[in-house]
């Protein structure tokens, strides 16, 4: 309990630091008021803007104001298109979400799998050949892959669509567009280029804590025990993986999000990576100000999620002896 | 019983033709291309060569094909093998850039914070770790991408390729000073380090002739794979307009401008740089996997 | 006359490698009975552990059997399929390793873990299986067993855990328990409770019992039986009683001769015969004249570690390592401090000499007033120059990726001790001085074994011509015969150059053949302090006494 306690502690002081940056990049780079209302106007207009921004105001008091501001969800308006930031970032996220969602969820599926197999299977032509596929999943830059897809898939076979998101249905009280078979068609592609990165890395990860794991006193002990080998590998072996595993596989959400911007590029998907992109074309700063701090919450609370289940799977750490 | 001689190297490595193919893979290209001047057969790179006449020629054995351009021109009549050349110079040029930089920022903080512990590792492993809930790539792009609004168009060209290597080193120190810091703590706690303190000597010496060389194998490991991300990296930020101008592109930039030509059958220019691309990316990790399991005892 | 139960006939196991094929064990006969303990000795590398293993089949990668017979009442292991071999691991055939923390699965609780081999191996349904643990948990001593099905291992002391550790190697009930070094991870007083322990199961169930081991004290307590091994080879066999008191092999004999004795201190080691080496006269250069009186006195010295805060609120609490009120070592004179692990006395050793700070309390020398003082970078070196250590681990106390030559060479060059052109020479000097040949320098620390490696770790100390030096359990990771020389090396060299000694140890024996006068520690007290005589035959206080009782002998001579 202390542990998760200190770590909650700990998450609040990295947000807070996280927002710090977000403020001093929108602090410091360009001039808000300059971007807000052009060359015309009078010099005492802009320092009339000035002073009802706020801006003349002490730095920890527009800090506080900032970070108040964040809690609630108002970021500020957008430079390029003169809304609400949060309202923007509000529309697009969903679209962002599904990709990842899908993405995530299908390199666990299979990179789990395949990465235990190989761990138990070292040699052999299957799993020499998934290895050699994971170096090249781990190589390739996504936006080649993406484009090669399309090459591929919409170009020359036509089997599917090469940009934008698919029809949106609801379900479950949610609304996507993987709920229809349009949407999914939309989606693949791209899912399948942002999941196969993290698909090598998993796998790899796995595999690698695997073989540690197969070489240590207790897996040895357990088949001089006799026990038979799915009980080895699977009961004991799997469990004893997990800990280091789920530490990676919580830090690959944000990665997610960050390779979803060229995914989204390359397949022209209107999801936040498209406007993060149009963010720095424009310097539009609160929008940029707003993203990074949206990564920012995602890699903190997956790092909590993370943590929970630390306490809940090694003993050890409950009992403070480690 | 079996101690690693200095003979086993070579048989490991001769054992392994994938990581002796990807090692002269590797080595061809950084020759090939820091002499791309020498082998490229035209220069791309000056406007005063090129005419937009033999541009979107196919690869010499196709039809209507120019054999001056052994796999094609570009839209503006750029050979591809010679702008490939150029371009892998640039990959190669930030890749191991942007890693050497990693590498210092990274060793310096990792062997502080483990070999002296306490309030200087406590601090700088929150500055770690806040750097950290960001991904590199996301780094590097911001980094980037503030730079070239703020700067004049011509001067973000001049500078692009150091910018680069600034952006993606600065965005991936985090990784190094974790092992180095891991490993530093490791050796400070073996005997050999007491008895330099028995000895009296003093903390450089001890932190740069004894601690040093004995992390400096998972750094390798580390580094090789780093620079395929950065090169990575690179390519991408090239190819999202954030890195090396179109005048001067890296192969990113090269794919990115094939890729607007695909439908319309051009895929010359997109396929060969993609394929150098992906070959160099994979045979430093082919590489990097070799050493790693070649320094890991427990493998044998 | 009992039936064999495990037999091996001329058994011979390979390892095959590029550079040639290296022969672990060649031509080894051995056999077991039912209800008899039979002991497997040998020094590092004989063999014996990889006998063992051969009989589990479960040789490391890429060990084979690759000649003779390993029968289990008549059946021969060797042609059994994988999976049949699989099925008598466990059921017919039981092992235990070493190092009990690392042989229990950190995730599960003992009951879970205890209750699945039963489930498993005695094919009865998980309910009567966990009651059935329970039931073998207290068989096996382990208090209020029934509750502690629900800890996990860490929760439990080194001991209890081997006892957990017995418990589920018999869980399948079989005929034959190897043992591998069970006791060596141990302390003396818990390592007792332990061979009892399966002494007494051997006996109640009719067990064939293989206990390997190097601790000739081990065999002789608990084997009825015994084999010495060799490189591979079996020396000699015979009851434990007479390859102990009566061994015919001249391997043998100086094996049992290298036991530290217990009872007496040794001629070889109160003695030691003067030597010279051209590098004395260097080595003793530059020492003030030698006074009377104490070399180094510590007065009410405490250390005390943080602990883990156990909640978010409390403050974190402190554990008192040492907890002194005073202890000086007089010049020349060798001091052991015997006690087992977490006695506090490592870091009382490290605190004498300068290398841990104390947390209350002062250690002063007579040639450099009190260690508090000291504080000039010139004050400081030439304390360094007078006070030396030698480590326990011969692995970690070399860098291994300096050259020996330049691991000696450091010291000298930094304090100044020689001109430049001299070292070379004098770190030749230094290595034959130590017995290794002086072009030894020339290699890496892993090109030597662990008993050269030590004595380069003694070159390196006396680099910088030491009047003090502690001795950190210096053979406690040695094999018996070369431990023995090298206690031979540190006396021979504390009589020659005049050295003061802090000889820490947790064996008895070891303390007894070095010590002049002996402190004997727990929990970070010093419960009894002596002349070395006196101590060992009239011990004054309980804990010496009970250290002394349990410690196991191997010769009551």
């Amino acid at each position: 309990m202390f542990f998760l306690l200190a770590r909650l502690v700990q998450a609040t002081v990295v947000m807070l630091c996280v927002a710090l940056v977000g403020f001093l990049v929108f602090q410091f780079v360009g001039d808000p008021v300059l971007s807000l209302v052009g060359q015309e106007t009078s010099v005492e207009d802009r320092e009339a803007l000035r002073e009802s921004l706020g801006l003349n105001d002490p730095i920890l008091l527009q800090y506080a104001r900032y970070v108040v501001n964040a809690v609630q969800g108002d970021f500020g308006i957008s430079y390029s298109f003169n809304r609400d930031v949060s309202e923007m970032i509000a529309d697009r996220l969903p679209a962002t979400i599904e990709l990842v969602m899908l993405s995530g969820v299908l390199s666990l599926l299979l990179a789990i799998p395949a990465g235990i197999y190989t761990g138990i299977r070292r040699k052999g032509g299957i799993a020499q050949t998934i290895m050699a596929l994971s170096v090249i999943g781990v190589s390739i830059p996504s936006f080649l892959l993406g484009i090669l897809l399309i090459l591929v898939f919409s170009v020359w076979l036509n089997w599917l669509p090469s940009f934008g998101r698919g029809d949106v249905a609801v379900m479950f009280g949610m609304r996507s567009s993987l709920f229809t078979w349009d949407g999914l068609s939309h989606a693949l592609m791209p899912a399948a280029v942002l999941c196969l990165f993290q698909l090598g890395v998993i796998l790899r990860l796995i595999r690698a804590e695997m073989l540690e794991v197969l070489r240590t006193d207790y897996i040895r002990f357990a088949w001089a025990r006799g026990l038979p080998g799915q009980r080895v590998y699977f009961r004991h072996a799997l469990k004893n993986t997990l800990v280091p595993v789920v530490t990676a596989i919580g830090l690959q959400l944000s990665s997610l999000f960050a390779f979803s911007i060229i995914t989204e590029r390359v397949f022209q998907w209107p999801g936040m990576g498209s406007l993060l992109l149009h963010a720095i074309g424009q310097s539009d700063i609160p929008l940029l100000a707003a993203y990074l701090i949206f990564v920012g919450l995602v890699f903190t609370i997956s790092n909590l999620v993370v943590d929970a289940i630390y306490v809940l799977i090694d003993p050890r750490i409950r009992h403070g002896a480690l | 019983m079996f101690e690693r001689i200095r003979s086993d190297f070579w048989y490991e490595l001769v054992n392994s033709p994938v990581t002796v193919v990807s090692a002269i893979i590797i080595a061809v290209m950084i020759i090939g291309c820091t002499f791309a001047p020498v082998f490229a057969p035209h220069t791309p790179f000056d406007p005063a060569t090129i005419s937009i006449m033999d541009n979107n020629m196919p690869p010499a054995w196709a039809d209507g094909a120019d054999p001056r351009f052994l796999l094609g021109t570009d839209l503006q009549g750029r050979d591809v093998l010679s702008a490939m050349l150029y371009g892998g110079r640039i990959s190669l040029l930030v890749g191991i850039g942007a890693v050497a930089l990693s590498v210092v920022i990274g060793m310096t903080v990792g062997l502080l914070a483990g070999y002296f512990g306490g309030m200087t590792d406590a601090v700088l492993m929150r500055i770690a770790e806040i750097q950290f809930a960001f991904p590199p790539i996301l780094i590097a792009l911001l980094f980037n991408g503030i730079l070239k609004a703020s700067l004049p168009a011509d001067v973000f060209a001049q500078a692009a390729v150091p910018i680069m290597i600034l952006a993606i080193g600065l965005a991936g120190w985090v990784q190094f000073a974790r092992i180095v810091r891991a490993s530093a703590m490791v050796q400070r706690g073996q005997d050999y380090v007491t008895a330099c303190h028995a000895i009296g000597l003093p903390t450089p010496t001890i932190i740069l002739r004894h601690i040093t060389p004995n992390i400096l194998g998972p750094v390798l490991v580390l580094a090789m794979l780093q620079i395929a991300v950065a090169i990575v990296t690179e390519a991408t930020l090239s190819f999202l307009g954030l890195g090396t101008p179109l005048t001067q592109p890296s192969l990113g930039a090269l794919i990115q401008i094939g890729s607007q030509y695909l439908f319309s059958g051009i895929w010359w220019v997109v396929i060969f740089p993609g394929i150098m691309l992906l070959v160099m990316v994979v045979a430093f990790n082919l590489v990097a996997d070799w050493v790693r399991d070649y320094l890991n005892p427990r493998l044998r | 006359m009992t039936d064999i139960l495990c037999k091996t006939q001329d058994l011979r196991i390979t390892f095959p490698h590029r550079l040639g094929d290296f022969t672990a064990v060649h031509g080894f006969d051995m056999e077991v009975r039912r209800g008899e303990i039979v002991g497997l000795i040998g020094e590092s590398g004989a063999g014996k552990s990889t006998v063992g293993n051969a009989i589990m089949g479960l040789l490391s990668h890429p060990g084979e059997v690759s000649g003779g017979r390993i029968e289990l009442e008549g059946e021969n292991l060797i042609d059994l399929s994988d999976a049949a071999m699989a099925r008598l691991r466990g059921r017919r055939i039981g092992m235990i390793f070493q190092d009990p923390m690392t042989s229990l699965n950190p995730l599960m609780t003992v009951g879970d873990q205890l209750a699945e081999s039963i489930a498993i191996l005695q094919d009865v349904p998980m309910a009567q299986a966990r009651q059935m643990a329970s039931d073998r948990l207290d068989g096996v001593g382990i208090p209020d067993a029934a509750n502690r099905m629900g800890q996990y291992p860490h929760e439990f002391s080194g001991g209890m855990r081997q006892r957990v550790v017995i418990a589920l190697a018999m869980a399948g009930d079989p005929d034959l328990l190897i043992a591998d070094e069970p006791t060596t991870a141990l302390d003396v007083s818990v390592q007792k409770q332990v061979l009892d322990l399966i002494r007494s199961i051997c006996v109640e169930r009719s067990l064939g019992v293989i206990l390997v081991t190097h601790d000739m004290g081990v065999i002789a307590e608990t084997a009825d039986r015994v084999y010495v091994m060799r490189h591979g080879k079996l020396v000699e066999t015979g009851p434990t009683d007479q390859v102990i008191h009566r061994p015919t092999q001249q391997y043998t004999q100086d094996l049992i001769a290298a036991i530290p004795s217990i009872t007496h201190r040794e001629d070889r080691f109160r003695n030691p015969v003067k030597k010279t080496g051209e590098i004395d006269q260097w080595l003793l250069q530059g020492h003030k004249g030698e006074g009377t009186g104490d070399y180094v006195t510590a007065s009410a010295l405490t250390k005390d570690f943080a602990t883990k805060k156990t909640s978010f609120w409390g403050k974190s609490g402190r554990f008192r390592a040492v907890d002194i009120p005073g202890l000086s070592i007089k010049r020349g004179e060798v001091l052991g401090l015997v006690g087992e692990s977490g006695s506090g006395k490592s870091t009382l050793g490290r605190m004498m000499t300068g290398l841990v700070p104390p947390s209350s309390g002062a250690v002063s020398y007579g040639d450099h007033g009190p260690l508090a003082d000291v504080r000039t970078r010139a004050a400081r070196k030439a304390l360094r120059r007078d006070v030396q250590v030698v480590f326990q681990d011969p692995y970690s106390s070399l860098n291994s990726r300096m050259r020996v030559d330049h691991i000696l060479a450091e010291p000298i060059r930094f304090h100044g001790l020689a001109e430049r052109g001299d070292i070379p020479r004098l770190v030749g000097a230094l290595l034959e001085r130590v017995g290794l040949p002086a072009d030894a320098g020339r290699k890496f620390p892993h090109q030597f074994s662990g008993g050269q490696r030590q004595r380069i770790c003694i070159a390196r100390a006396l680099s910088v011509r030491p009047r003090f030096l502690l001795c950190d359990e210096p053979t406690s990771a040695l094999d018996v015969s070369i431990q023995a020389d090298m206690l031979a090396l540190l006396m021979e060299l504390r009589r020659s150059l005049g050295l003061t000694m802090l000889f820490v140890s947790h064996d008895l024996a070891v303390v007894r053949q070095v010590s002049d006068r002996v402190a004997v520690m727990k929990q970070g007290q010093i419960v009894e302090c002596q002349p070395a005589e006196a101590l060992f035959d009239t011990p004054n206080h309980d804990y010496t006494r009970m250290l002394l009782a349990t410690a196991p002998r191997a010769t009551g001579h």
